[in-house]
Formats: structure tokens, C-alpha cells, sequence
């Protein structure tokens, strides 16, 4: 009995790490696809990056302008995405009746169900029309003065870079309210123990020690949903306008890493387009990966249990 | 003096739960829309003929997308369901070292992945030797999306099993593997939300179907050809101008959401008495 029950437990380990092993490689085949069949432009170095025409008819191939559209999208997501993902965190772990915290989650998480190109065919008969016709006009009226809100040669577009970013916005809201929510609730009760025997109210507990003691997983949160923003394709690529532009006005439209690579793709037939695109991958995977390394990171660091938060 | 304070607090309740209210807007705001816009798309012809021409007068349905996006999704968990089931067993009774907690990390990293590089993987992987778009490209592209997901929710659920279980099965002499078993058969419900919300989430990809399967007018023709999915429709409808098309993109999320939103409930009952973790 001894040797055969050894046999057929070593050979299950072997199966069950072999298996495993298969998210180390593909971790490295996807870093492997995309540096080997970006070769031709990697070659041509930084210039490429830093230069900020895109213009495939004419063979131009500087992806600053999607860089920009990457950050000015995510960074719209997180100003208006991360202050309502900490209210709602808030609420459901310090604030919330008991027998609202359950479908108040069940909601949120439905949020994070509803597949990307729904939110972009949303946005197009829905949200943007609302924003064009009804709120764009207001900002441009009182906060004009700003480049941010000044119309892009006279107009506002409906497909633009602040339309993009507000549904992106939408998007990051149940996976940054998710974990900072976990954030809040490992919290140990001695810290708001402590603060209320100080004499502080609900308000100030939470202000006090609750979200200071947090802070770690609060950050570790927006770096996830910066890492979401930053690598959304379709939602972003029906709803910006798909232009390479620099503009500090967010009425302009724009363009995004992902969204080159899903729209351009297919009609990519010459090598040095088609490696432009997957050098636009590679940087966008480069980013989201180092972002999701750093998240993951802050997370194993305050976690109890090392291994024990998880999303989706 | 208690006023201030005492206002403080309920500023505080009122914020948060505006912040709540403002996230449901966007989801209340999309079943309205969805629902509006898509019942009444729906009808036989839906479900059973080809997408029509942008031709007036034409009638058609997408019942080659939901055959198409029906396939997809059970070839790619046949990829990524046990992988990442065998994964979760690895990382969870096997993997209390170095190389175990590296895969667990990686997992986590991966998981969020955008999805439109995994359809670069694919179309490499695949696409290029096969010098075609096909079903299994897609598939695998979707799979390797499962994987990941899978292994950690795997994994999850079975760190949930108490470690006596297990010292009482090997003290009854039990094989290793067979406890290892043992130990999934008890962890059944959150392995099986694990696999729902990953079947969940590949139904509703798009960016790497356009990398991989591209787009098919007709019936599925085997796994080496293109096939229509309902993601990719509703994508090159959604923007397409012609009002047939949009219908139909419309009456396509819907349906995506139907399925999304019973799937979800049958996670939470699945998972309902087990404390508020997500």
C-alpha cells in the first residue's frame, strides 16, 4: 500500500502544479507575444513614443496622443469614480442599517456585471446625448474660463474625452468600492473604541481612525481602478470620438491605447502599423500590470490573512 | 455644543448615501433603457433568423449571435473551468510556499488584465497559424480569461474549509488526493460561484471576440470558421446609423442582461449566510 499511495499522490501534485503553472506562462506569453511582434517599431526606440502625430495613412506611428488619452480618460474616472466608490464604501461598512447593506451591495455588484459594450451602447442613445445637449452647455457657460471646459473649435462633441471618462468613471465604482469597503471593515473595532471613548461622534471616529487606519487599502483600491480604467477597450471606443488628438479641451474627442488596438486592428495590414498597435499593447499591458503588481502589493500588506481578498 | 456635532454626523450619513444613490442612477438609468429599448425587439424572428441586410423592407433576427455567444462560452470554460479548478486546488492545498503564493499573485494580477490584449494573445496563438479567424481562437482567448478568475475564487473557497476536515480524512488514512477531493466536494458552492461569475464575465467580452472570431453573418460552420457573437453585434450595430441594427443591438443587451442578472442571483443565493464578503 505504501509505495502505490505515494505514487498516486505525487502524480496529483505533479497534475495540480503543472496545471498551475499555466498562469506563470501565460503571464509570459502575453509579455512575450507583444515585445517579439512589436519588434520592428520597438527597435526605433523612444522616438517613436515621444512623438505626437498617429497618422497611419501617412505612416506616422507617435502614440503620445493615445498615451494622453489613457491618462486624461483614467484620470477623469478616478476624480469622479473614486469619491463616490469611498461614499458608498463608507456607508456600507460604518453607516448602513443592517438590512440595507445587502441589496445596497447586491446593486453595486450588478454595476460591475453589465458588460463593456452595454455601458457603450448606453452611453451613445443615453448618457451622452444628456451630457451634450444639457450639462456640457452649463460647465462651458460658468466654467469656461477653463481650458478644460472651453468648446474644441467652437463645439462639443458628443464623442469626447470627458464623456468616455465619466462612464469609465461608472465603471470603477463597485470593484474601488468593493475593496476600499474590505479596507473599512478590517478595521479592528478598537480603533473606533478608542476614538469614541475620546468623546468623538460616528463622524469623527470614522474621520479619525477609521479611514486613516485604511489609508493602505483606500490607495490599493484606486490603483486597481486606475488599472481598470486604464486598460477598458470598447466602452471607451464607442463613446471618444476615436480621434488622435492633444487638446486640453475634454469636449474634443479623443483616443486611447485600448481603443487604437480594437479599432485599427483588423485594417492594420503593413508590419509597421500593425506593430505600432501592439506596441500600443505592450505599453498598455506594462502599465496595468505594474499597477496591479503595486495594488496587489498594498493589499498582502494590510491584510491579515495574506492571501485572503480577492476580486474580480 | 451637541448640535454641531450631532449635524456632523448626519452630513456624514447623508454624503455617503448620496454616493450610493449616485451609483445606482447609471444602473437604474441602464435596465430602464435596456428594457425599454429591447423588449420590444425581441420576437420569434429574433431568435431564429440571420442578421438582415441594411436594406428596408428586410427582416431578421440574431439567432446565429446567440448560438454563436452560447458556444464561445461553453468552449471556453471547458478550457478554463477545470484549469482553473485544478489551479485553485494547487495554490490552495499544495501551494503554501514560494512558487504556490507567486501563482496566487500572478492570478490576482491577471485578473486584471485588459481584456483587449488578451485577444493580441490570441490572435497570435491561433489566428496567425490558422491564417483564420475561428471559434476556437475565441475560445481560448476567453478561457485564458476564465483561468485566472477561477483559480483565485477556487482557491478562495477552498482556504474556507476547515483544516480539520482534512486531518480527519488523512487520519483516516486517506490518500492526499483524495482529501484534496474531499475538501472540493466541500467547498462546492463557492467553487461553483467562482465558475458562474467567470462564465459570467467571458459571456459578456467583446474586445477580444474582434481579435479572434471576427464576425459571421450565418450559422455556426465548426470551430475553424468565424461565428457572430452577441457582444460583437451589438458592438458594429450600436454605432452602424441604421435604426433595424440598433433594435437589434438593443434587443441583444437585453438578453445579455437577463442572463447576467440571473446569474448573479444565483450567486447570491449560492453565497447568501456567509457574512458580507465580495
Amino acid at each position: 500500500m505504501g509505495p502505490r499511495r505515494s505514487h498516486a499522490d505525487a502524480a496529483f501534485k505533479a497534475i495540480v502544479l503543472v496545471v498551475a503553472s499555466s498562469i506563470v506562462v501565460l503571464a509570459v506569453l502575453f509579455f512575450y507575444f507583444l515585445i517579439s511582434r512589436s519588434a520592428p517599431t520597438l527597435r526605433l526606440g523612444f522616438s517613436f513614443i515621444l512623438t505626437s502625430t498617429w497618422n497611419p495613412l501617412a505612416n506616422i506611428y507617435g502614440i503620445l496622443p493615445l498615451i494622453y488619452g489613457s491618462l486624461v480618460t483614467s484620470a477623469i474616472a478616478l476624480l469622479l469614480g473614486v469619491p463616490v466608490s469611498l461614499g458608498v464604501a463608507i456607508f456600507l461598512s460604518e453607516l448602513s442599517p443592517r438590512r440595507l447593506k445587502s441589496p445596497i451591495s447586491f446593486v453595486v455588484e450588478l454595476l460591475a456585471a453589465v458588460p463593456s459594450v452595454v455601458y457603450g451602447l448606453w452611453g451613445i442613445f443615453v448618457l451622452a446625448p444628456i451630457l451634450t445637449f444639457h450639462i456640457y452647455p452649463v460647465l462651458n457657460k460658468y466654467l469656461g474660463f477653463l481650458p478644460i471646459f472651453q468648446k474644441y473649435y467652437g463645439t462639443i462633441y458628443s464623442s469626447s474625452v470627458l464623456t468616455a471618462g465619466i462612464v469609465l468613471a461608472i465603471m470603477i465604482i463597485p470593484i474601488v468600492s468593493a475593496i476600499s469597503r474590505d479596507a473599512l471593515l478590517a478595521v479592528p473595532d478598537s480603533q473606533r473604541e478608542a476614538a469614541y471613548a475620546l468623546g468623538a461622534t460616528k463622524s469623527q471616529a470614522i474621520r479619525i481612525s477609521v479611514l486613516s487606519y485604511a489609508r493602505t487599502g483606500i490607495l490599493a483600491s484606486i490603483f486597481v481602478g486606475l488599472g481598470r480604467a486604464f486598460g477598458e477597450t470598447i466602452a471607451v471606443v464607442l463613446l471618444i470620438g476615436d480621434s488622435p488628438l492633444i487638446t486640453s479641451s475634454l469636449f474634443a474627442p479623443g483616443y486611447t491605447l485600448a481603443s487604437a488596438i480594437a479599432t485599427e486592428f483588423s485594417e492594420a495590414l503593413t508590419p509597421t502599423f500593425k506593430s505600432a498597435l501592439i506596441e500600443c499593447g505592450l505599453v498598455l499591458l506594462s502599465v496595468v500590470f505594474l499597477t496591479n503588481i503595486f495594488a496587489r502589493y498594498l493589499i498582502s500588506r494590510v491584510s491579515k490573512n495574506r492571501e485572503a481578498a480577492s476580486y474580480l | 455644543m451637541k448640535s454641531r456635532r450631532f449635524y456632523m454626523d448626519k452630513i456624514w450619513i447623508a454624503l455617503t448615501f448620496a454616493a450610493v444613490i449616485i451609483a445606482i442612477i447609471p444602473l437604474a438609468s441602464i435596465l430602464f433603457y435596456v428594457s425599454v429599448n429591447g423588449i420590444p425587439a425581441l420576437n420569434w424572428d429574433f431568435f431564429t433568423m440571420l442578421p438582415p441586410p441594411p436594406v428596408a423592407g428586410y427582416v431578421g433576427g440574431l439567432g446565429n449571435a446567440i448560438q454563436g455567444t452560447l458556444i464561445l462560452v461553453a468552449l471556453a470554460s471547458c478550457i478554463g473551468l477545470p484549469v482553473g479548478l485544478l489551479s485553485g486546488v494547487y495554490i490552495s492545498e499544495y501551494g503554501r510556499n514560494f512558487y504556490g503564493r507567486t501563482v496566487r499573485f500572478l492570478g490576482d494580477v491577471l485578473i486584471g488584465n485588459p481584456s483587449i490584449v488578451i485577444g493580441i494573445f490570441g490572435f497570435y496563438l491561433i489566428v496567425i497559424p490558422l491564417q483564420h479567424f475561428s471559434v476556437l481562437a475565441g475560445a481560448v482567448a476567453l478561457g485564458v480569461i476564465e483561468i485566472p478568475i477561477v483559480s483565485v475564487t477556487t482557491a478562495e473557497a477552498l482556504k474556507l474549509v476547515p483544516n480539520s476536515l482534512r486531518e480527519a480524512s488523512v487520519s483516516l488514512g486517506t490518500r492526499n488526493w483524495r482529501t484534496s477531493l474531499l475538501v472540493v466536494s466541500e467547498a462546492k458552492r463557492g467553487v461553483a460561484t467562482g465558475a458562474l461569475l467567470a462564465t459570467m464575465r467571458v459571456m459578456g467580452e467583446t474586445a477580444p471576440l474582434i481579435l479572434t472570431v471576427g464576425l459571421s453573418n450565418f450559422w455556426y460552420s465548426g470551430t475553424s470558421a468565424p461565428v457572430g457573437s452577441l457582444t460583437a453585434f451589438i458592438y458594429y450595430y450600436a454605432t452602424s446609423g441604421w435604426t433595424p441594427w440598433v433594435n437589434l443591438a438593443w434587443g441583444a443587451a437585453f438578453i445579455l442582461l437577463v442572463i447576467i442578472i440571473g446569474i448573479n442571483i444565483v450567486v447570491r443565493i449560492l453565497t447568501r449566510g456567509r457574512g458580507t464578503n465580495g
